[in-house]
């Protein structure tokens, strides 16, 4: 019987043929947490007596959720993480060097890899065809410590999806349409498989995007096959050596196959407060936005900062609308920086934050007044998600965001492109 | 483990972030986390909950981010127990982990209201709603979560397993 790609990496890094629903132990290539889940985790190493590493090379301490610090409560956190990655030898990635996701797949994650993170957006790296999942601190925390965690195999919704994108509709659009088709638990438990020519032709920071909000449809995994623009992408950050070929077999067994043609697709939006309750643009009646926050794991990437800047270049943000624009990393940074996208957001009137979650966390900058829109480019619009439930937040993709800032109501951006 | 206690009921997708928003993650102290559990669903949870209550909700109970901090919140606020008609799945793991018995049961869901009396049997999987009298059965735990259960989560079941010379 043919193979899944989840079944195909649980296989490999267990030794063993492997089948959905099987419950495996496997090696752990990557491990992380961040700055709101590692102090848990640190915590219950030390309950244990075991604070050290089995593989600190690919242990990464990030401090991105609340960096820098708002309070001294948080500042222990982090210097709790700091003291910890001193003493094990663990990766610390510091205040400003960007989010956790983001770095994980600049730096650290490799086609065919077990990733688990205390983090549930850890999904972002099943794009580089990574076993790559969230966890809660403790099941981190062991698997830091043992180089080993346990999975029970997921079975896998297809998703084929062909079709040329129309202009002004991503893989934003796409990913939110899916998860309006399937729901906010449609996959839960399951691993999403991408597949189809519009996904071959997309960049890594296209697919990134696909596999980042997985888990906002349940899933524990949102898994692409590694294909020549994946060798490319490790081979201009030195990794090249590093690509292994996975294929899913003709012959797997999914769960559940879905057909997506992506030519008629519109720009869509998620409404409050969950993220699968999504419209398409010509749904969507006059809404007026308080703030815009471009930014974030799901689309901080210097592609997403690119519309973003074609579509405000020259403008102004509308009178009552302010613009927060946060890249996902340093390496985004600098290439904003030296292709001069930052001077046409400062020019149209943004706030630039430094690499890090921003306000998608809400527990430093961006917080929301009491009934303020926001239409923000990530992954999640709980109530209280950008730190006060009397907040209302919508999610879109950058080039939506991009337009509804010059326009200060959600806005098609299809008619500025 | 056999658990009595009072229904408290809520609708389906309740996040993480409903039950503890991010701004109280500096601290992983029960006792803190658990002054502020569901404080982004219903302010006045805290105060209308008594140690023993139970939770009920509809479907996806837990999704969203993977804060352990969420059960720890909910077992501190006095909760013995959660019963949905389905949970996301960090936030599952999680709640075994820390030693918090839930059960995925659509049926009791049904036949529970606000307010209700219910008996939770975990090992064999049996929910009596003592109000209405009404039975329902969900899995029991296999026997190593049940395990994990008595101890209080799984780093004290390691502790014990580690310290004893096991595996």
């Amino acid at each position: 019987m043919g193979k899944t790609l989840a079944e195909k990496i649980l296989g490999e890094r267990s030794g063993k043929d492997v089948c959905a629903g099987d419950i495996v132990v496997v090696d752990v290539d990557v491990a992380m947490v961040q700055d709101g889940t590692g102090p848990l985790a640190v915590q219950q190493l030390q309950k244990m007596d075991m604070e050290k590493a089995a593989n600190p090379d690919k242990t990464i301490f990030f401090i991105d959720h609340a960096a820098p610090s708002p309070r001294k409560e948080l500042s222990n956190a982090h210097k709790m993480l700091r003291d910890f990655a001193k003493k094990t030898g663990v990766k610390l990635s510091e205040v400003g060097d960007g989010v956790c996701h983001q770095i994980l797949v600049e730096s650290y994650v490799n086609p065919g890899d077990v990733v688990i993170g205390a983090d549930s957006h850890t999904c972002t790296s099943g794009a580089l065809g990574a076993f790559a999942t969230g966890m809660g601190s403790t099941d981190v925390a062991i698997g830091i410590a043992s180089g080993k965690t346990w999975f029970k195999v997921p079975e896998t919704f297809k998703i084929i999806v062909n079709g040329k994108f129309p202009k002004g509709v991503c893989s934003k659009d796409l990913i939110l349409h899916i998860i309006g088709l399937i729901g906010a638990d449609g996959a839960t438990y399951k691993a999403l498989e991408f597949a189809g020519s519009t996904i071959r032709h997309m960049s890594m920071s296209e697919r990134f995007v696909l596999s980042n909000m997985a888990v906002e449809a349940g899933a524990k995994v949102g898994l692409i096959e590694p294909d020549e623009v994946t060798k490319t992408y490790l081979e201009e950050r030195g990794r090249g050596n590093k690509f292994v070929e996975i294929k899913a077999d003709n012959d797997a067994v999914y769960e559940r196959v879905i057909e997506i043609d992506v030519s008629m697709l519109e720009p869509t939006i998620s409404f409050p407060h969950t993220v699968d309750n999504t419209r398409p643009i010509s749904e969507v009646d006059e809404i007026k936005v308080d703030q815009v926050f471009i930014g974030t794991c799901t689309n901080g990437r210097i592609e997403d900062l690119r519309i973003a800047a074609q579509i405000l270049k020259g403008k102004k943000r509308h009178p009552d609308t302010r613009l927060l624009v946060c890249p996902a990393s340093r390496e985004v940074y600098l290439k904003a920086m030296d292709e001069g996208l930052l001077n046409i957001f400062i020019e149209a009137g943004a706030a630039i934050m430094n690499p890090g979650c921003g306000a998608c966390v809400g527990v430093h900058h961006g917080i929301l007044g009491d009934g303020e829109v926001c239409l923000a480019t990530q992954n999640r619009n709980f109530k209280g998600r950008m730190g006060n439930t009397e907040g209302f937040i919508y999610l879109s993709s950058p080039a939506t965001a991009a337009a509804s800032t010059i326009e200060g109501r959600i806005t098609d951006p299809r008619k500025y492109i | 483990m056999i658990y009595q206690g009072k229904v408290h009921k809520y609708g389906r997708d309740i996040d993480t972030d409903v039950i503890i928003p991010a701004r109280y993650l500096n601290t992983s102290d029960p006792k803190e986390l658990g002054k502020h559990a569901l404080e982004g669903l219903d302010t006045e949870f805290i105060n209308k909950v008594s140690p023993g209550d139970m939770l009920v909700a509809e479907e996806n109970f837990g999704c969203g981010s993977s804060r352990e901090h969420a059960p720890i919140a909910i077992k501190a606020a006095g909760i013995t127990c959660v019963i949905a008609k389905s949970f996301a799945r960090i936030f599952y793991r999680n709640s075994i982990n820390m030693g918090l018995p839930i059960l995925e049961c659509p049926e009791a869901v049904d036949g529970i209201k606000f307010g209700d009396k219910v008996e939770v049997d975990t090992n064999k999987g049996v929910i009596m709603n003592l109000t209405t009298g009404d039975i329902f059965k969900a899995t029991p735990f296999p026997d190593f979560i049940q395990e994990i259960m008595k101890k209080d989560g799984l780093i004290n079941y390691l502790k014990d397993k580690l310290g004893s010379g096991g595996s």
